[in-house]
This record gives C-alpha cells, structure tokens and sequence, in this order.
C-alpha cells in the first residue's frame, strides 16, 4: 500500500513570526526521511503539522486518501473528524516518551487500540506480546514507565506507536532525552522497521544514523527547506551554505 | 420561650450583636438597673418600635420601667443574644434577665428567679383547614415547630412519634406552618397571638394546657436585689400597674390572674423549691453526667453529621468533576457558565445560601425537606471548591500526555478518560480530603434550618446544662474521632493508586486478576 506523502505550500507562523514558510515535501512509501536543522528552524512543527497536533495556517497535507487543506484565515470547522482520521494513519513518538505513568507497559500498548478501534482486549494483548517482543521488552509488560529506563520507554513508545498499525512513523527527537548508551537500541528498532518496509520521517541530530539509514536527507532553516538530498550528496557536497556550515559544526 | 426572629441571616449578626453587647461590658452602676434581652425577638417582648426602629418597646420594656422606678434607678436595656442571657448575666454584663425566661429546673442551678411576673401556656396553632389537631396528644406522626431550647420543645420531645423541629426563630416556624412544611407549630400564647397576625391561614386549637411562667432572673450572689425585685413586683401586682401594662400589650389572660391571685401558700413552696434547686453538683456527679451525654450525643447527633456529610460530599465531588470540565473543556457558554457558578458559590456565604435554599426556595414552589435542603446546601457549596480542585489536578498533568493519546487516535474525551483523569484524580485526593474533613466540620451550621445534627444536640445539652466546656470538649473529641477513619481511608487511597511506587509489578496484576504471564521468565 502507498503512503504517498506530498506537502504543499505549508505555511505557519507563532503570534506573527513566521516558523514553516511554504513548505514543500514529497515522501514515498517505504522511505526513511531525515529532517535535521538548527533548533528553532521549524522542523519539530512541520512533524507535528502532519499529525494534526499542530494548526498551519495555509497550504496543504495530503496523506494517503485524507487532505487537510486550509488557506489564510478559514475556519477551523469540521477539522476535527479529519483531524482524527489522520491521527490513525500516522504514528507519532516524542522525544519525552510520554507513556502513561498509570498504566503497565502493557495496557500503555492495547489501551488505544481497545478504545478507540474496538479491539478486543485478548486480541489486543497477543498484538501487543508480539510487538513488545520485536522491541525487545516481551519480559517487561507488566512494568510501570517508571520502573523502566529512557530506552526501554522510547521503545514501548514506539510499540504503542505500531500498535494502530499507522501507514507513517513520525518521530519527534526520539533519542536526545537518552542516555548515549541508550540510543543505539531505539535507532536499532528504526532500522529495523525500515527494513520491514515502513514509512519513517525523524527528526535527529543522530548524523551518523541520518548517514546511514536515511533515504533520503531534509535540511530545514529558518522554517524553509533548502536542502534535499540522499545522504551521499547531503553531506559531501551540500548546496546550500548554511547547511555546509551546519555539516561542518557537526564533524 | 425563646425569642428570635431570625428570618434573616441571624448568625451573620452574631458577631455584631457580640461586639454591640462588649460595649455593655462594665461593673454595674449604682444609679442604674442594667437589665439584658434580645431585641431581635420578636414582638410583644422586646423589639425595635415599628415607628422608630431606634427605640425598643414591648411589654417588658415597660415592666424595666416600673422595676427602675421601684428601685430608684435608671432602667438600661443590654442587648444579648437570647441564647446567651444566662451566660451574660454571669459574666456581669447586667444586673437581671427580663426577657420571657421560663422559669424551669436547670436554670434555677444556675440564677435565682424572681417571683413570676407573667404566665401563659403553650398554643398550638394549625393551618386553617386542619381538623385533625386538637390537643397535643393529637400530634403524635405529625411534624411540630417549637423555638429552641424552650419547656414546648422539652415537652414534644418526650412524645413519642411526634416530630420536632427546633427553630432559631418563630418567624421560621409559622412560614414553614403555613407553606405546609410542618403541620402545627406549639409556642408560647403571647408569641402565637402576635404571629397570627400575619398569617390569617392559620388557627388555634386546643386548651390551654401546660403552664409556663417568666421571671426575671439574677446572680445567685445578688440575694439583696433578689429581694428588692421580689418587693417591686408584689407592689406592682397590688396596685394593678402590671395588668395594665398586660392589657395594653393585649396579653392579659387568665393564667397570670390567677398568679397574681395565688394564694401565699403555693408562693412558699415556690420559694422552697428554688433554695432546693440551687445545689451544686461534685465533680463525681458531673462526670457520670458526661457518660450519660454519650449515647445522646452519639444516638442523636453523630448519625446525622455523617449522613449529611458524605450525602453532600458525594454531591459536591460528581458535581465538582462536571464543573471542572466544563470550565476547561466546554464550549465557551458552557465554560462561562461553570466559571461563574464556581465564583458566585464560593464567594458568598454558605450560610445565606442554606437560608436561601431553605427559606427561599418554597417561594418558587420548592419546598426540600430539611435533610435535602442541608445535603444540596453544602454540596453545591462544596462542589465550587471541589472543580479547582479537580481543575488544578487535571493542569498538572503534563501536556505531553494529552498529545500522546490523541496521536494514537483518541478523542478528547477518550484522552481524558482513560488518559488525563486517571492521573489527575490521584494528585486530587489530599485536597478532597481536606475539603471533606471541613465540610464535616461545616455540617454544623445547618442546624440553622432546623437539622438536629451534633453541633446541635451540643448546644441543646449545654445549654439546659450550663455546660459548655465540658460537653463542647466531649462533642469535639466525637468530631475527631468520627474524621479519623476517613482520614485513613483517604491515605490508603493515595498509597493505592500511586502508580510510582508500585513494586513489584508483576505480583500486583495477577493479584488484580488481569492474568499475565509472569515477567522474567
């Protein structure tokens, strides 16, 4: 199944300021998208606009069959329907886990599925075991967030991510609240589920896991793209200055 | 009898009263007789004249006059709340009580009467079209308004079947006659005559029955004034200057003819009662007397508190969670609605809106019971506080919690749910419990409309005791106690659902029955 992704013209600005300035981006199914840039350059925003935790102000997402399309100053209507219909192809990770502290690992992976699918919850828990297992944490279902360390969490967070079986992974940092001895395990799981075919965008300041996994490399600065490249070209010989000079900060 | 109108919020003058009664507070003068009452009673006793609300009439305003010119000196009227007369007289705040004081045992432990200068009876009064109540005997499984703390509210109480309602004022008691809340109301002749007046729905039925008789109290220690009293009044029962006095009021009736008619005989045995009468109790006595105030207060008062408490806690903690939504998550007219209850209910008195919610409502057709109307007074009040609570509970939880469920699909409902209440109500449960332990305490005031509850079975009993230390020290420790199980209960809860320190997981969910494999294997 394709998970086209096309953004057109993605406009967004914070009280006046602008932060997306006419965004345009195409993802493929099955593509490992990196987006890297200087903080504050928008790229944690562009993720959130493409799972509807974010507003844009005008332009347009296209994801799969479902549009949000909005221009200068339109009502926000009947969004929310949409909103949520978008929600459900799209699998979103955060860079602080944002696990329920309440609930067991376990019942963290099937509660949206239950609620919100109507899964029944035998069904629910087996799917669970299975994913749980794939990350690595089949021996830590019944654990609390709390008894679990960084990885381990963003692990059960990717988990809880598959477990709606979204069409894209979107992934917001996911590594920079780790411990360096922790971050290989989760872009482990990443790697793997690009091999399983999974449409993947992350935003990272992981180069070498940009270097070595991603399809393809998006530079964002100052809320617009200016650099779009396989890593190869991205980071031997970048067109634009400001991504050399980011490239060169970084070596 | 027991003179109060408090129509209005009484307790809010309390302190005014308090305050206006401090001023009184000097060594009595020499030139004047400084004689205490309570000018918020109602008519024919003390009152503000209706033509200058400055200056205080009633029959017994004339009879200071007459006792000051017998005695040579200038009669001083003190206010004091009718309550306190008694304690007021102690601590020396005036020289005698003359304000429809019935004349019974218990007070007698603690003043000295004077000879009766007024008798009468207790009147039943019944709305027009009863035919059914005709004698005291009649009111057995009917409910009956008497005043506080007056020989009618004794007397009813030891029927069996009848049903009491003490009020703080007469006024209460024959609007709730006549609106139907009660079904007859036994008072004091002079103040059902006055009443009456104002209420042409109403009637009297039965005889005169059951005597009572005002004096006018002193100090134990002033025998010396006792005496003088004692003359004053047998002069102006001679001359015929207190029947006038009585006629004028319109109050002139045959029970004080016939006290002024006695004979010396049964005067004797009056005056010998009183010497019996003013013995004082071993602290042995006083003790067995505070055991025999436990069933009482425990029997009596204790259920009520609690019932009253946990009914308007569960109110006001299903209310509050509706409210704290609304005001967070509602559209705007919902949300400005629940802004605005929450602000008007906390921000006026729980008092007026128990007065209102009592007094008020059966105006609009509304009649509650008096349990309903407590449990919807504290509730509602309460619920205001419980939404910040709840409020303050569901803003703790960090932000990430709310995207993470709705990026899995969620509604904001389902996010809430299962997601954000969970957790916040957790972090609520110390200040619900606050909240419950005051309202508890809170209770209390509803002994205002009527509610006999703990609060109120202690000022009962330490009033007819003269007891207020004792009994009031008896009455907290049961509040306490009373508390500390929901104190514990709450503490458990906290610990249950802390989900941070839940060790060791896996034990917990099979004995949570969940069926899991168990970890590590």
């Amino acid at each position: 199944m394709s998970a086209h992704i096309s953004i057109e013209n993605l406009c967004k600005s914070f009280n006046g300021a602008p932060v997306l300035r006419n965004v345009n981006l195409e993802v493929k199914a099955s593509e490992l998208i990196v987006i890297i840039g200087p903080s504050g350059c928008g790229k944690s925003t562009l993720l959130r606009c493409m799972n509807g935790l974010e507003l844009f102000d005008s332009g347009k997402i296209c994801m799969g069959s479902i549009t949000l399309e909005r221009h200068e100053g339109s009502k926000t209507g009947d969004l929310n329907s949409r909103l949520r219909s978008l929600r459900e192809e799209v699998g979103m990770v955060f860079q602080s886990f944002n696990l329920f502290p309440h609930l067991t690992l376990i019942q963290n992976v099937t509660k949206a599925p239950v609620v919100v699918k109507g899964m029944d919850r035998k069904t629910a828990e087996e799917k669970a075991k299975e994913l749980l297992d794939k990350v690595g944490l089949g021996d830590r279902i019944d654990y609390y967030p709390s008894q679990l360390s960084g990885g381990q969490q963003q692990r059960g967070a990717i988990a809880r991510a598959l477990m709606m079986s979204p069409r894209v992974m979107l992934y917001d940092e996911p590594t920079s609240a780790l411990d360096p001895s922790l971050v290989n395990e989760v872009l482990q799981i990443m790697r793997k589920l690009d091999e399983d075919g999974l449409t993947q965008i992350v935003v990272t300041h992981e180069m070498r896991f940009a270097r070595d996994a991603a399809d393809r490399i998006i530079f964002l600065s100052e809320g617009e793209v200016v650099e779009d490249a396989g890593p190869e070209r991205f980071f031997t010989s970048p067109k634009d200055p400001r991504a050399r000079e980011f490239i060169r900060s970084y070596l | 009898m027991r003179l109060n109108d408090s129509h209005k919020a009484r307790l809010l003058f309390l302190a005014l009263a308090a305050f206006l009664s401090a001023q009184y507070i000097s060594a009595s003068a020499g030139g004047e007789l400084r004689w205490g009452g309570d000018s918020e009673g109602g008519e024919p006793y003390v009152f503000p004249s209706p033509r200058n609300p400055r200056e205080i009439v009633g029959f017994e305003v004339d009879l200071a006059g007459l006792l000051g010119r017998e005695l040579d000196r200038r009669a001083v009227f003190v206010q004091n709340q009718w309550d306190g007369l008694v304690a007021g007289l102690e601590r020396g705040n005036y020289d005698i009580v003359l304000n429809g004081l019935e004349v019974t045992e218990d007070r007698r432990r603690r003043v000295n009467f004077s000879i009766p200068y007024y008798a009468t009876y207790n009147q039943i009064s019944v709305r027009a079209g009863t035919d059914s109540i005709n004698s005291i005997a009649d009111l057995k499984g009917r409910t009956v308004g008497v005043l506080q703390n007056t020989p009618a509210q004794r007397l009813l109480e030891g029927e069996p079947g009848t049903k009491v309602r003490a009020y703080p004022g007469q006024i209460n008691a024959y609007d709730d006659l006549a609106n139907g809340r009660l079904d007859a109301v036994v008072m004091d002749w002079p103040i059902a005559i006055y009443c009456h007046k104002h209420y042409p729905g109403l009637k009297f039925v039965g005889r005169p029955s059951d005597l009572v008789q005002y004096a006018a109290a002193v100090r134990k220690e002033d025998t010396q004034l006792l005496g003088q009293l004692n003359d004053a009044l047998r002069k102006l029962i001679a001359s015929g200057e207190l029947r006038r006095i009585y006629e004028k009021w319109g109050i002139w009736n045959s029970e004080t003819e016939k006290l002024f008619s006695g004979d010396g005989a049964s005067q004797a045995a009056l005056e010998d009662y009183q010497e019996s009468a003013t013995r004082r109790l071993t602290l042995r006595e006083r003790l067995g007397q505070y055991i025999s105030y436990l069933p009482v207060l425990l029997v009596q008062g204790a259920p009520m508190t609690l019932t009253i408490s946990t009914l308007a806690m569960a109110l006001a903690v299903g209310l509050g969670l509706v409210l704290a939504l609304m005001n967070l998550y509602g559209p705007r007219p919902l949300a400005w609605m629940a802004r605005a209850y929450i602000e008007v209910m906390r921000g006026t008195p729980l008092l007026i809106q128990l007065y209102l919610i009592f007094y008020g409502l059966p105006n609009a057709g509304i009649r509650l019971s008096p349990l309903l109307a407590a449990v919807a007074g504290l509730g509602l009040n309460y619920a205001a506080y419980e939404a910040e609570n709840y409020r303050a509970g569901i803003q703790a939880i960090p932000r990430g919690q709310m995207e993470a469920a709705l990026s899995l699909g969620m509604t904001r409902a389902q996010a809430l749910r299962h997601i954000i209440l969970p957790q916040s109500l957790r972090l609520v449960i110390p200040p619900v419990t606050n909240d419950f332990i005051a309202l508890f305490k809170d209770s209390s005031i509803v002994s205002v409309i009527t509610m006999v509850e703990l609060t109120k079975v202690y000022g009962q009993l330490a009033s007819s005791n003269y007891d207020y230390i004792g009994i009031g020290i008896l009455t907290a420790g049961i509040y306490f106690l009373l508390g500390l199980p929901f104190i514990k209960l709450a503490r458990w809860a906290e610990n249950h659902f802390a989900f941070d320190k839940r060790v060791p997981a896996p034990a917990r969910r099979r004995w949570l029955g969940v069926g899991a494999k168990p970890a590590m294997d």
